[in-house]
């Protein structure tokens, strides 16, 4: 019985600690399918986290707060817009750049206004998202099986998290059977027979980073106004980058990049339990070989396993019309 | 009198400094097939792609049908029932055919009803022009003849009224051109007006009833084709008297002194592209491989050249191995051996584009004398050589400090031959050596190659384009999915016969 209650914990840490990566590796997909790169996934949803915070705790509503994050995240995304899509910058350099200016950003700014380089003000229960527990958790407890999974797995989780899975069917949908997804998929593949066939490429790649921006916010108010109680520095913790490896490992397909990030989330769940666990016959394994676990795995799965990963054929050129 | 259904009045468009039209006057009439003829650069694909919208002239009017109209992108063209079907056709790969054709005029958000009803319309359309395509086919599976009937197929869905064919012939077999040809005189026949550039003068004359020929961005003349000759086409075309035939003394074969065994090669995702290849080539020799685009020639030059692992198989040089799947020489040491390339792509693999020209004309040999002595440049003995063999090549304009690719793709192709031809080399691997290069610079090109071959030298030439393998082939070898599928002496062999023999048919 002790087992399965740390199955059932494990696969709810799963869930939670995948959610930023769901957001992020969704957001991935709109822009790259559009034919542009997006590294600055990390620095987006690290500034969408102290915003969303900062905005949490001066207008005291978390709502309020992640209309921030959003707000900012899509100005983020069309500042890469402009300096890749309208003057034909060079992409990873702009998001090099993003991501610099606001590990830098973050931590004055919070400097200045709260007096702590890199951190915000606790923020209270009025101020940040709570964890929903579904309707019943607490009588269908008991029942086996139905009710490790319904009480223990499902219920008791921040409402980022139940977004985020939601929103995998629906990026799907908008991808794949809509007439924006086929001119977005478009975008990315040949924008001339985008623009031959008389849509404008540019306002193709604003909308798809538009929407990229909104989902990146998501990833950075749950870290910071659901998970955690504040902001503190470089939070984000690489999380941008590894729901860049996930979806390049889902191949830019949003139910292949679920799984990708599921699995990132469930090594990362694995290594925290593992953390101080004596192992039949090998003893305890140091802490920093755990911790490594998830970034090999990535390395691994990247380097050998999944195959050639195909990117969409326009990725990271900017579009010229004219010779 | 007919009214035309396009007038075009004073059109100018300029890049940068480059004026691509200048002034440009021109009539289509309705239901005819009107010809624009022109060199590579003449400025006949930026005219068009005006008239589709995609490019905005500088200024100038633009009349359908008696009414001017002012076209800000394409979708104002194909309102207006413009199509085109461009020389690289506008397709996503990855998508199926009724996806392509649908792309932006989907008519509706989610798909449903409207997606039905755009399938059973295409149906009728291909029944109706006999295109027999697979309207959930995947464009990568389809071969470019497919291609371009779902790029015309596209344009007729969308109500086009003026179909322009930008370089359609490019990519064809011969019996695709027939078919292509039948296609477009049937809408012809149906009353749609059809616009065809080309620089093939043959074209010109088998399909059009009238022709606009165009040079250096301007309009030079319009006359109906019944009236001109090919001579006279050309003529204005090149704005002096071309010589259309390649004058070839008769053979003096020698010994064979390059020969290939059972030849593989794989292509960079693991599919092999070369299969089992067997050629000889003798001194004094040309041997043409006809083929369409892909179908291994590529991969087989970039083998014979020392680019790419042969998988197996060999390759001699005078008798002595060079390459199998165990060793192989690269390049440099190959050129040590008296072999050179002139690579098929000359802006990704015969050029550094940026650097000036007279880098590019002694790269390679850059590291010895007298271009360097103790790894320092000879700048003075450079820029002399350099001046010399621009002259010899007429190269121009003759400056070899300018950047590369601010020459033309003729004299571009010249700096390559120059560098190439320069060590007198015993063994030639060229890979169509002529695309996008204007005529003169064409007939320059071929009699270089004769030249070399009346030296004793050994020229393997790769062309997609059949006349040139025709004029200069002494022996003629056709490549269909990576093999040999027939060879021929060029006595009395019609393109028909190659035609069916690079289709896979014969």
């Amino acid at each position: 019985m002790e087992f399965l209650s740390d199955i059932a914990s494990l696969i709810n840490s799963t869930l939670r600690i995948s959610t930023p990566l769901v957001f992020a590796a969704m957001a991935g997909i709109f822009a790259e399918r559009s034919g542009v790169i997006d590294f600055s996934l990390e620095g987006k949803m690290l500034m969408a986290a102290f915003v969303a915070a900062v905005g949490s705790y001066y207008l005291g509503n978390p709502w309020l707060g992640l209309l921030l994050a959003i707000i900012v995240c899509v100005c983020l995304s069309m500042l890469h817009g402009f300096a890749s899509v309208t003057h034909k910058g060079d992409q990873v350099v702009s998001c090099v750049a993003i991501n610099i200016l606001i590990i830098g950003l973050t931590t004055a700014l919070a400097a200045a206004w709260f007096g702590q380089a890199g951190l915000t003000p606790t923020l209270n229960e009025d101020q940040r998202f709570l964890e929903i527990h579904l309707p019943f958790s607490d009588a269908l407890r008991d029942i086996p099986v139905i009710g490790t999974l319904y009480s223990d797995i499902l219920s008791g989780h921040y409402i980022f998290v139940y977004l985020a899975y939601l929103s995998v069917p629906l990026v799907f949908w908008i991808v794949f059977k809509t007439s924006f997804g086929l001119r977005l998929r478009a975008v990315g593949e040949n924008p001339s027979a985008v623009d031959t066939a008389g849509i404008n490429v540019f306002t193709m790649r604003y909308k798809a980073l538009a929407i990229n921006g909104v989902l990146i916010a998501f990833a950075g108010a749950h870290l910071s106004t659901a998970v955690n109680a504040n902001f503190f520095r470089e939070m984000s913790a690489g999380r941008g980058y590894l729901a860049l490896a996930a979806m390049i490992f889902g191949k830019w397909h949003p139910k292949t990049a679920l799984i990708a990030c599921l699995l990132f989330g469930f090594t990362d769940a694995l290594q925290i339990r593992l953390q101080g666990v004596e192992l039949p016959a090998i003893g305890e394994i140091p802490v920093q070989l755990i911790q490594a676990i998830p970034y090999v795995l990535t390395v691994v799965l990247l380097a050998g396993f999944v195959g050639k990963a195909i990117a969409p054929n326009a990725i990271g050129q900017p579009y010229i019309k004219e010779r | 009198m007919v009214s035309p259904i396009l007038e075009l009045t004073d059109i100018n468009k300029s890049f940068g400094h480059v004026q691509a039209n200048k002034n440009i006057n021109l009539k289509i009439n309705k239901g005819t097939i009107h010809g624009i003829i022109g060199e590579n650069g003449a400025g006949k694909s930026t005219l068009m792609s005006i008239v589709f919208g995609l490019y905005q002239a500088n200024s100038g009017s633009i009349k359908i049908n008696g009414k001017e109209i002012n076209l800000r992108s394409p979708r104002d063209s194909i309102i207006n029932g413009i199509g085109m079907v461009h020389q690289h056709f506008m397709l996503v790969e990855n998508f199926t055919v009724l996806e392509n054709i649908i792309l932006g005029f989907e008519g509706e958000t989610v798909f449903g009803e409207k997606l039905q009803k755009a399938k059973e319309d295409l149906e009728k359309l291909c029944q109706t022009y006999n295109f027999n395509i697979d309207l959930d086919a995947t464009i990568s599976d389809l071969s470019v003849g497919f291609r371009q009937r779902v790029e015309i197929l596209k344009s007729l869905y969308r109500g086009a009224e003026i179909l322009i064919l930008d370089e359609p012939t490019g990519v064809l077999t011969p019996q695709e051109v027939d078919e292509l040809f039948k296609i477009l005189r049937s809408l012809k026949d149906e009353g749609k007006t059809i616009v065809l550039i080309t620089h093939k003068l043959i074209e010109i004359m088998d399909l059009t009833s009238e022709v606009s020929v165009m040079r250096q961005g301007e309009m030079v003349g319009h006359t109906k084709t019944e009236d001109t000759s090919k001579e006279q086409l050309a003529e204005m075309m090149v704005g002096r008297s071309v010589l259309l035939r390649v004058d070839k003394k008769e053979i003096k074969k020698g010994e064979t002194i390059f020969k290939v065994n059972n030849l593989s090669v794989k292509d960079d995702l693991d599919v092999t592209r070369v299969k089992d290849v067997n050629l000889e080539i003798c001194s004094g020799e040309i041997l043409g491989i006809a083929g369409v685009t892909g179908n291994g020639q590529t991969e087989l030059l970039e083998a014979l050249s020392g680019i790419r692992k042969v998988e197996s198989g060999s390759i001699e040089l005078f008798g002595e191995k060079i390459s199998d799947q165990n060793n192989f020489l690269n390049p440099r040491m190959l050129k040590e051996k008296g072999l050179a390339h002139v690579p098929e792509d000359r802006q990704r693999m015969g050029l550094i584009s940026d650097f000036k020209a007279h880098e590019n004309l002694i790269f390679g040999y850059h590291d010895q004398e007298p271009y360097s002595k103790s790894a320092i440049l000879n700048n003075k003995e450079i820029t002399e050589y350099s001046n010399k063999v621009m002259q010899e090549y007429d190269v121009r304009p003759n400056s070899p400090n300018l950047i590369t690719s601010n020459f033309s793709g003729g004299n571009q192709q010249k700096i390559i031959l120059s560098r190439e031809l320069n060590e007198n080399p015993k063994v030639l691997l060229v890979g169509q050596p002529t695309r996008g290069v204007d005529i003169g610079a064409i007939e320059f090109i071929h009699q270089r190659l004769i030249d070399m071959r009346d030296k004793g030298a050994a020229i393997l030439l790769a062309s997609v384009e059949l006349d040139e393998i025709l004029s200069l082939s002494d022996r003629i070898i056709v490549m269909f999915d990576g093999k040999i599928v027939g060879e021929k002496e060029n006595k009395n062999v019609t393109d028909r016969e190659l035609g069916l023999l690079m289709a896979g048919v014969a």
